[in-house]
């Protein structure tokens, strides 16, 4: 079997030596701000020369790479029965719906609305349901429910209503307490989540190099509990950071660095992933578009680094800064998938994902389920199969022509020839005037149709009843207390 | 040089964002004993007008039109000197309140906003970014002002600008000052929803909008 594992490269191996000393080199003379007494303290204890006014850190070089050379390269992430394990590092290539969005595109509307405790359900239902999304994500970000608990209720009704592992993060310093014990009492303690990890954290430090309070808190939790966090460093090509993608490469190198010295600090060899939400900034119309080749390419090179190094890596890719799932949408997206799989990185974040990352659409998410099995696609590459001599092939039909009726096209053509996806239309003209022109949304909404008809994962009872009693216990002293338990009564029923 | 040929060069200077030239103008303008608010009305405020229009006309970008406010910025620092020892017309114009709400750091669009507003003649107060909505209402408590301009990047700092809104409704302000709202999440239906009485698109489009809400005086 011959396979030549199709990848692609940005970066040539000196370009990315040289990027690295470049970074290392702005942390040993610009440093990072981490907003944490404990985080200031401890790197002095680690030697680090810091200020303690201003809170920069200056990292040297030396020391630094001695703190994070245990970081593992791969990591296993398991489903909310501590079963069918990822690895996420390697060659692999894992899709999840795009986190956080504020709106929600109904099917078939051109005009959002806030998202709700309902669509978190639903996008939990959905993730489950589309087997080519290995991992969940805390997509949505619930307007009906009290902002600071937000947060643990998206992730009640994500392990509620999914099986898959997930993508998660905190929007306030209160939080991780409160997911991280529910966490543990769906994976049946702490030592099994430790074991067993089913959730990532993300922790997103703000260009350039800054560690905020709540992001550098998430990062310490993360590593002390040993559940993985996974590094969303963002510069802004032009606007937070240099204009040149080289320059902003330079910065996200820097910030992830810090990020992995801090956290392995606390938690050395605990899980980390190198990753991000860069930007090249839209010079017109100041917005950080996610669909520009320029995004794409930082992102595809600072994954490179970050691999080189030796840490499992992720992106935002396979999103859209379209407003609804139009050709935009799925050039922007498909190309994403595409590059994104050649790039090898591990987790990929954003189907589902329309303007900037702020709306999530159930219609789009089905549409990138058919892009990212396209790119899985060209991940397999060309193989010769064991019996596959073509020579005898082309001699038995060269005269009859009959490829059709041959034994080998019936035994490789699953292989070979992957379906269209339901949102792929590959039939005749005449067809599609029958099927009354259907376009590829009609279709993403035909394909909701059938997927809300079909028998969906819920927690089982005691399970559920133990993940809702963490929620209640962190909600005990709180003024909204019993409207949040009839909430939860209602969507949970 | 003379008077004429200062008020073209300056008004070039802000077109091609040179904040060099412009401040060397100025003080060529002033040393002539020339008077400075000449210089603003004819050379400062139409060259970032000419600014505004090349934005709109897609022919400048960001940078262009930060620069040409920077310009605009660096002449006035040195015609105000002059200006702070006559009676400054200036100190009658809008007073604005600006910042990016509390939990988001970025700054951006924020600043720009900022300083364009200050080139087309608002007294501005910025807040920084990270600004909780208690800090906004102790500024205007401090100092009132005619608008306050909020700006957030991103979806889960976003939400909380309709706590400025309420925060000023709880202290009975409301009335005596006009919301403008902004940034890459926002729209404009979300900023009706919330209670904002305007929406700036962009950076241009928020001083469009604050000329509507408060009215600038010339």
């Amino acid at each position: 079997m011959n396979n030549i594992n199709p990848q692609i490269y940005l970066l040539t191996e000196d370009d990315i030596h040289r990027i690295i000393d470049d970074a290392w080199e702005v942390l040993e003379t610009v440093g990072v701000e981490a907003d944490h007494e404990n985080v200031l303290r401890k790197a002095a204890d680690h030697g680090f020369r810091m200020d303690k006014a201003s809170m920069r850190l200056y990292f040297d070089r030396k020391k630094s790479e001695s703190i994070i050379q245990n970081v593992p390269a791969s990591f296993k992430l398991y489903d909310r029965d501590g079963l069918n394990a990822l690895t996420i590092g390697n060659d692999n290539v894992y899709f999840d719906p795009g986190s956080a969005a504020v709106f929600w595109l109904e099917p078939g509307l051109t005009t959002i609305r806030r998202a709700t405790s309902r669509d978190c359900i639903e996008l939990a239902i959905l993730t489950d349901l589309l087997p080519g999304y290995r991992i969940q994500s805390t997509g949505v970000v619930p307007s009906d429910v009290p902002e600071d608990i937000a947060d643990s209720i998206r992730l009640l009704f994500a392990l509620s209503f999914c099986t898959k592992p997930v993508i998660t993060g905190t929007f306030n310093v209160n939080s991780f307490a409160i997911m991280k014990s529910m966490l543990e009492s769906v994976a049946g303690g702490s030592e099994a989540l430790k074991n067993r990890p089913l959730a990532v954290f993300d922790c997103c430090p703000s260009p350039p190099l800054r560690w905020s309070h709540l992001t550098v808190s998430a990062l310490v939790d993360c590593a002390v509990s040993g559940i993985p966090a996974e590094m969303v460093s963002m510069p802004l090509a032009g606007a937070t950071a240099p204009v040149t993608l080289w320059g902003s490469l330079v910065q996200h190198t820097a910030e992830c660095l810090s990020g992995a010295i801090i956290h392995q600090m606390f938690g050395p060899g605990s899980p980390i992933v190198w990753g991000g939400s860069p930007a090249a900034f839209d010079m017109r119309h100041g917005t950080p578009p996610m669909g520009s080749m320029e995004t794409m390419m930082i992102d595809l090179a600072y994954a490179q680094i970050g691999r080189y190094l030796g840490f499992p890596t992720h992106a935002y890719m396979a999103c859209s800064d379209a407003k609804t799932p139009d050709y935009q949408a799925g050039m922007e997206s498909g190309i994403g998938a595409v590059l994104a799989v050649l790039g090898r990185i591990n987790i990929v974040s954003g189907p589902g994902f329309l303007n900037y990352e702020n709306t999530q659409s159930p219609e789009k998410l089905i549409m990138d389920h058919d892009a990212c099995a396209l790119a899985y696609r060209l991940k397999k590459g060309i193989i010769q199969r064991p019996d596959d001599h073509p020579v005898d092939i082309i001699c038995r039909h060269a005269i009859d022509g009959q490829f059709l009726a041959d034994q080998t096209t019936r035994r490789w053509h699953r292989d070979e020839i992957d379906p269209p996806g339901s949102t792929i239309y590959r039939k005749s003209m005449d067809d599609w005037l029958r099927d009354d022109r259907p376009d590829a949304r009609q279709l993403a909404r035909k394909k909701l149709e059938t997927l809300k008809n079909q028998p969906h994962s819920r927690l089982e009872e005691n399970r559920l009843q133990s993940l809702t009693a963490c929620l209640m216990e962190a909600c005990k002293n709180k003024i909204y207390s019993d409207s949040i338990k009839l909430h939860l009564e209602r969507y949970l029923k | 040089m003379t008077s004429e040929q200062i008020i073209e060069q300056t008004r070039q200077a802000v077109i091609d964002g040179d904040a060099e030239s412009s401040r060397k103008l100025a003080g060529s303008w002033l040393e002539m004993g020339l008077d400075p608010l000449l210089l603003i009305n004819r050379a400062l405020t139409p060259g970032i007008e000419d600014v505004g229009r090349l934005w709109e006309e897609g022919e400048y970008f960001l940078p262009e039109l930060v620069a040409g406010a920077e310009a605009v910025k660096t002449g006035m620092q040195i015609l105000e000197k002059e200006l702070s020892q006559m009676k400054n017309p200036l100190s009658e114009t809008r007073r604005v309140i600006i910042g990016t709400i509390f939990g988001d750091i970025h700054d951006i669009g924020k600043s720009l906003v900022a300083t364009l507003l200050r080139a087309n003649g608002y007294r501005v107060q910025d807040l920084g970014s990270d600004v909780h909505a208690s800090r906004f209402l102790e500024a205007f408590q401090k100092e009132p002002a005619d608008l306050i301009c909020i700006s957030a990047l991103l979806t889960t700092t976003m939400i909380g600008i309709p706590d400025v809104i309420r925060i000023f409704n709880e202290h009975s302000c409301r009335s005596q000052v006009k919301f403008l709202i902004g940034g890459a999440p926002v729209t404009g239906s979300w900023a009706e929803t919330i209670g904002a009485d305007g929406y700036g698109a962009d950076a241009v489009d928020a001083v469009r909008t604050a000329n509507r809400l408060i009215g600038k005086i010339q």
